[in-house]
């Protein structure tokens, strides 16, 4: 059977494709041996279209997707991404991108083992500065790295070797065809061996030269597709990795910003600057756009300034606004459903869905260090779009791009946080408005309060069914506008002529480039309205696809109620896609579906597809009182998710082990957003204030029981991986839940509409002092 | 400006600061150990998790001025220094487990883990799940299924 998934990639022997294809390479001029390679591949063609059900014409997300979009953009702008071997022996690889925790400077490096023939352990991967010649191909975002780096750091690699085995050839004597490599040392014939880093000066380049090279098969992967734990593990348990704010940049003081009491409010007056610039430790006070910042010689001394400020604020972009009046202003904004023409005796199933704001705000908050001379700008942080970082900068500061230095540090999460340079242009101001080195932090309470957001939306659906098909399937996604200006747009607009979604904004390209109903169901549409942009939003992670996911999901097992099927046959039976169907059939095999449950207590399965590749999670879910009921001090407990079951096929998994805790993490996440976490918006702000107030998973919330299984290879090529888990684990806790209480919600996280739980902190002084009692709580 | 001595890390450290500064920003800001992580200065994310004489705290909520002379302050810097080994048996089930992601809060969480089988260990009885569910450090990777193997497998060899 199939379909409308995809052909392997050109660039792997598949049986289109019999014969191994060349890549080109280059050797740089350099002092040891620098190999580099350009990003490689052609477009892609959808293959002839067969289904079970009513076929559904191919959405444009089945055609060409965001990762295309992505990938295609980086075609002819990658500059070249350099593998350095050493005198040492040793390689190292600057990756052009940003590491957030989902271990690509790992798989990067396992890449390079591979085609190098040298240890894991031998490979440091640093994550490059901004590079303004790479444009649109230093943007980490829609799991999109491993897609795009995938062959071109193997390609490196691969002429790396190939110029280690030549400069071998002529230290031993031997024909390059007798050569033999292991762990980075190449023996000759007559047993005679040398080193890597013997060769790396020998072997070096003293101009630009054109190399060609075949890469390994699959079938000679030693390195790839193996479990690998993490390259910086020892460093982050030992305390050594280091994040911007553990940087020492010389005279980089701490500095927090005074922020309004309502969203984007504005600063009007400041009443006692003297007062709090003569505060202990506290070396400048300054008046900038986002507040009034503070520098002092530490943390705790910039907390105790900001809460002594007297600052006159300004309205801000959303004041009096409450949670009411946006769903107001959405409902108003919904694109009406079009029954087209059915038989009379169809039956219609309607739905009707609320998506409360959510906080991506990772735990390290958005920080940043910035120094700003006459002249000159250095900047550290966290960044998924360094270039966009370099360019707001200089624009900002009134200097030339090649001026500004963007330092890419390693980041403490991101969940589509760090998409947006908001602390490093800030920490930029700041420098410049005190003509100091500055280590600028926001306070865990800015972060929810001030930080982006998921935007609020809603989904309404409406499927037609009659004789055991489906008719027609359509959705209306209308949502707080998402900004998409952190590279994405300039993307998009770069390669419009070739995207085959029309004339459609930003986001409802993005929107039309990841949504895809996986299922026959006849006649399908789905489409996205935006209103209202006074919000600070972003992407979170997995985009607009937990929420659309889990209102088609929930309907899905409203179907197959009316079919006569339950929620894993009418999946079975309906799913356009084999890769999609298997994992379905493994969730539901190693979770032993439809097992008897006690009442309170129920299964729950769904799938997803995106990034080239397909997931499945079942669900089990406890909400019987007793669980609902547990009593933990300042924490939401609810229902329990007390099993899940999940299997991943992303086509190959070039780190089982990475994809795993992907999948882990993306599954925590789609718990919290069926469950438990929501922004609350009162009276033009949001309501939470610290992690016993948006309701994140923890420990309680945990399901003792998880299952993840990696598919073996597909495709043989690797899709994305860091946001694949987070769909189908929201709609999969969703569908469990409804099954358990016998009640659909209209609204997610299910517990908001509830009593807040928790008491709000105020909003003048806009953060709270850290507590003293700390001596009372050691255990 | 009061000067306040404690041990930490097993060598003794005197520092020059107001004394209702947290121990956290001296750790950090003055003296430069920067293991213990800032998540949200209010005792609730738990990321700076340290060890007072041997037993979890959070310096994020410790004046400075609350310690005595002989207080011994253990950072993750300092962990493995009290087991006399290269690293300490959680650290290594960290490792075996692959349980970090960003690693912004292990520090934290393994800090809470060794103390956490520690205290356990004093009652007599080995962690069970309900033990798990009472750990409040946030991870906001959800690395907290990983977490529970670790400490479990850190246990073993404690």
């Amino acid at each position: 059977m199939t379909q409308y998934s995809r052909p392997p990639r050109p660039e792997e022997p598949g049986p289109q494709h019999p014969g191994r294809r060349r890549f080109l390479g280059y050797v740089l001029a350099a002092p040891t041996l620098v190999a580099a390679a350009q990003i490689g591949g052609t477009a892609l063609a959808p293959q002839t279209a067969r289904a079970a059900g009513l076929p559904t014409l191919p959405q444009p997300s089945e055609l060409y997707d965001l990762n295309d979009l992505l990938t295609d953009a980086a075609l002819p702008t990658s500059g070249l991404i350099t593998v350095t071997v050493n005198a040492d022996g040793t390689a190292s690889f600057a990756l052009p991108r940003a590491e957030v925790g989902q271990g690509i400077t790992t798989s990067s490096a396992m890449l390079i083992a591979e085609e190098l023939d040298l240890p894991l352990d031998k490979i440091t991967v640093t994550l490059a500065d901004a590079r303004p010649e790479l444009l649109f191909n230093q943007l980490t975002g829609g799991s999109n790295t491993t897609i795009s780096t995938y062959t071109p750091i193997r390609v490196a690699a691969s002429v790396a070797r190939g110029r280690l085995l030549r400069a071998a050839s002529q230290v031993l004597g031997d024909a390059v065809d007798t050569l033999t490599v292991e762990a980075g040392v190449i023996t000759g014939s007559g047993g005679r061996s040398v080193g890597y880093g013997e060769l790396a000066v020998r072997a070096a380049g003293a101009g630009v030269e054109p190399v060609a090279v075949t890469l390994k098969p699959a079938s000679r992967f030693t390195v790839i597709g193996t479990p690998q734990g993490r390259i910086d593990a020892r460093d982050i348990v030992t305390g050594r990795k280091q994040f911007a704010m553990d940087l020492a940049v010389p005279d980089a003081l701490p500095t927090m910003v005074c922020r309004p009491p309502t969203i984007n409010g504005t600063v009007k007056a400041v009443a006692n600057t003297a007062a709090v610039a003569a505060m202990p430790g506290v070396t400048d006070v300054a008046v900038v756009s986002t507040g009034v910042a503070v520098r002092a010689r530490t943390f705790g001394q910039c907390v105790d300034a900001v809460r002594a400020l007297e600052v006159t604020w300004g309205p801000g972009t959303e004041d009096g606004r409450s949670d009411a009046d946006v769903l107001k202003e959405l409902r108003a904004a919904e694109i009406p459903l079009l029954v087209p023409a059915v038989p009379l005796l169809a039956k219609t199933i309607d739905a009707d869905f609320t998506f409360w704001f959510a906080s991506n705000s990772a735990l390290e908050p958005n920080c940043a260090v910035a120094d700003v001379r006459s002249g000159s700008a250095e900047v550290w942080a966290g960044l998924k779009s360094p270039i966009v970082a370099q360019e707001a900068i200089a624009a900002e500061l009134g200097l030339p791009v090649a001026s500004v230095t963007v330092h890419v540090t390693q980041s403490g999460g991101s969940f589509g946080r760090k998409l947006f340079p908001d602390a490093a242009v800030e920490a930029a101001v700041v420098s410049r408005a005190m003509g100091k080195p500055v280590k600028l932090m926001w306070h865990r309470t800015d972060e929810f309060r001030q930080g982006r957001t998921h935007p609020m939306s809603t989904a309404r659906v409406r499927a037609t069914v009659l004789l055991g098909q489906v008719l027609t399937y359509e959705q209306r996604h209308t949502s707080v506008s998402t900004d998409f200006s952190h590279g994405l747009g300039e993307i998009i607009t770069a390669l419009a002529a070739k995207l085959p979604v029309g004339d459609l904004t930003f986001s409802e390209t993005v929107f039309e480039l990841t949504q895809q109903s996986p299922y026959d169901f006849g006649v399908t549409t789905q489409l996205l309205n935006e209103v209202d942009t006074g919000f600070n939003t972003g992407s979170m992670r997995n985009i607009y696809s937990p929420n659309v996911r889990t209102a088609q999901e929930l309907v899905v097992d409203r179907i197959g109620e009316a079919l006569g099927k339950d929620p894993y046959q009418v999946r079975d039976a309906f799913l356009k896609d084999d890769r999609t169907r298997a994992v379905l059939e493994k969730v539901a095999l190693d979770g032993s579906w439809g097992r008897a449950m006690e009442p309170g207590t129920a299964q729950g399965i769904a799938i997803h597809t995106e990034y080239h590749g397909a997931v499945a999670v079942l669900t089990e879910i406890d909400c019987r009182p007793a669980t609902t009921g547990r009593q933990i001090t300042d924490a939401c407990t609810g229902p329990r998710v007390t099993k899940v079951v999940c299997a991943v096929d992303v086509g190959l998994a070039v780190n089982p082990t990475g994809l795993r805790a992907q999948m882990m993490g993306g599954i925590m996440d789609g718990i919290a957003m069926a469950l438990t976490s929501s922004l609350h918006l009162t009276d033009g702000y949001f309501q939470e204030g610290s992690w016993d107030d948006y309701f994140y998973t923890r420990q309680w919330n945990t399901p003792p029981e998880l299952d993840i299984t990696v598919m073996p290879p597909t495709t043989g090529v690797p899709g994305g991986a860091g946001e694949f888990g987070v769909a189908a684990a929201m709609a999969s806790a969703a569908c469990a839940y409804t099954r358990a209480t016998g009640s659909m919600p209209t609204a997610f996280p299910v517990n908001h509409d509830g009593p807040l739980g928790f008491t709000p902190l105020p909003t003048v002084p806009p953060i709270p002092q850290s507590p003293t009692d700390g001596l009372d709580h050691v255990s | 400006m009061p000067t306040h001595s404690f041990i930490l890390n097993g060598e003794r450290v005197s520092v020059d600061i107001e004394d209702d500064v947290r121990l956290l920003w001296v750790l950090r800001d003055v003296l430069g150990v920067t293991g213990p992580k800032y998540g949200c200065g209010l005792r609730v994310c738990m990321a700076c998790t340290s060890h007072l004489n041997g037993k979890a705290f959070n310096p994020c909520s410790v004046p400075v001025s609350a310690l005595g002379e002989s207080d011994e302050v253990t950072t993750i810097e300092g962990l493995a220094a009290t087991s006399g080994q290269d690293l300490h048996p959680m650290q290594e089930a960290w490792i075996d487990t692959d349980v970090a992601q960003c690693g912004y809060c292990q520090p934290g969480q393994i800090m809470t883990a060794v103390a956490k089988v520690e205290q356990a260990r004093a009652e007599g009885r080995s962690l069970t799940d309900a033990d798990f569910d009472e750990i409040r450090n946030i991870c906001r990777c959800g690395t907290y299924h990983r977490i529970r193997e670790a400490i479990a497998a850190g246990a073993a060899k404690m």
